[in-house]
């Protein structure tokens, strides 16, 4: 077990201390998330009900907008100085160092959009139970979008004017992930039960888990031909 | 040992080689020459397993690339025009973990030793981008110290280096060979190694 995942664990160390080193991109995303789900209070007004109403679904918007923001760059720079190629060369299964590299969009990208999540909540007036399901569904949810973005950011590889394409091509496959995230919350507050919307989106996850990465492979090795 | 049929590469609508055949034994080199633009890194590439041939294969110990990549990749050192250095990384970070990946683990000392002997002690724990791009290139062959392979594919090994480094790569390019290895190179320049054969496109 230990031995198999090491290539998994070695990219997500390197990508990890690549953005250690590139702190302000980790900042503007967390940033631009925090801003666009700030923009909507002060739109909307004051009016207490509609805001408990949008919020899970403006806190979902923020942040497939912020993961949207860094997946130009999840393998851009490395096909650029050829760690693509390398990686692609090594002995380890190409998958494996992808599937890390996509873990470490996650943890830089996804994980702290969860973080503040129960934060900007606050703002929508959400009570404390709301932000708990709303938080959970945040993570469960964020790894698809880094999973789904990866396939995006692949196929899109060296296309001049790659980040329309890519918001183009990724945007819609983000609908079943935001609606049963979004809708877990709202169930809740219509009193119907949660699991239904858990299930589904843990469903998704799995199966993004399992085909992601390898679908992203492929598409990484046509683009290295 | 590595050989090639009937090899064929096609760009587009342009053929830059056609009907290549070749054989690479154990502790020889191979030299490709030729013009700018004549197919030199396609060739590279393809020998390397990162792009398909229109036609003809390439095979290794006398299984084709494709059956088994795995075992192929893990007896191949490949240094492209590039390299994959990260410049916000240092030159030991980017050696222990560009080789992590590989499945490699060469350690901080002996990859501290390796720039050393390529004349970089002292700036092992710069960032790359300070690097001149001679030092960025003594970075990346120290991979050729720390990471054991049968067969060296390298693409202009002996581009922007001085003459002190041009010394310690040719001696490590004929121990290479003296142990059984085999390597094919790209160069303009007359290289300063004993005789090997030689493929022009």
């Amino acid at each position: 077990m230990n031995g198999a995942f090491a290539p998994f664990r070695q990219a997500v160390r390197r990508d990890l201390l690549l953005a250690a080193r590139h702190k302000t991109e980790v900042i503007t995303a967390l940033f631009f998330f925090v801003i666009v789900v700030n923009l909507l209070p002060l739109g909307i007004g004051p009016d207490q009900d509609l805001l408990r109403k949008i919020a899970p679904g403006a806190l979902w918007i923020g942040a497939l907008l912020a993961t949207l923001l860094g997946l130009q760059r999840l393998f851009a720079p490395d096909h650029q100085d050829g760690t693509l190629e390398q990686m692609a060369l090594s002995p380890q299964p190409f998958t494996l160092l992808i599937a890390g590299k996509i873990m470490a969009h996650w943890l830089v990208s996804g994980l702290p959009v969860v973080m503040v999540a129960p934060l900007l909540g606050v703002q929508f007036d959400l009570p404390g139970r709301s932000l708990a399901i709303l938080t959970l569904s945040l993570l469960l949810g964020t790894p698809i979008l880094s999973l789904i973005g990866a396939v995006g950011a692949a196929l899109t590889l060296g296309v001049r004017g790659s980040g329309v394409l890519l918001s183009l091509l990724i945007l819609p496959l983000y609908i079943p992930a935001l609606i049963f995230g979004a809708g877990a919350v709202e169930a809740d507050l219509a009193g119907l039960g949660i699991e239904g919307h858990f299930s589904l989106l843990g469903a998704l996850l799995l199966a993004c888990i399992v085909f992601a990465p390898w679908v992203t492979t492929v598409a990484l090795r046509v683009a290295l031909e | 040992m590595l050989s090639v049929s009937h090899l064929t590469c096609q760009r587009g609508e342009r053929v830059l080689f056609r009907d290549l055949s070749f054989a690479l034994p154990a502790s020889q080199w191979l030299q490709v020459a030729g013009s700018n633009g004549a197919g030199k890194t396609s060739l590279l590439r393809i020998l390397a397993g990162l792009s398909e041939p229109a036609e003809g294969q390439v095979t290794w110990k006398g299984r084709r690339l494709r059956e088994d990549r795995a075992a192929f990749h893990a007896d191949l050192l490949y240094l492209g025009h590039q390299g994959a250095l990260k410049e916000e990384l240092t030159p030991l970070e980017n050696l222990t973990l560009g080789l992590g990946m590989e499945g490699f683990s060469p350690g901080e000392e002996a990859a501290a030793e390796a720039l050393g002997r390529f004349g970089l002690q002292g700036r092992e724990q710069l960032p790359t981008r300070y690097l001149s791009a001679g030092q960025r290139r003594r970075v990346l062959l120290c991979r050729l110290m720390l990471r054991p392979a049968p067969l060296w594919i390298l693409d202009e090994p002996f581009t922007a280096l001085d003459v002190h480094a041009v010394g310690v790569l040719s001696r490590l390019i004929e121990r290479h060979l003296a142990s059984g290895g085999s390597a094919v190179l790209t160069s303009h320049q007359a290289m300063p190694l004993p005789p090997g054969l030689s493929v022009t496109l």
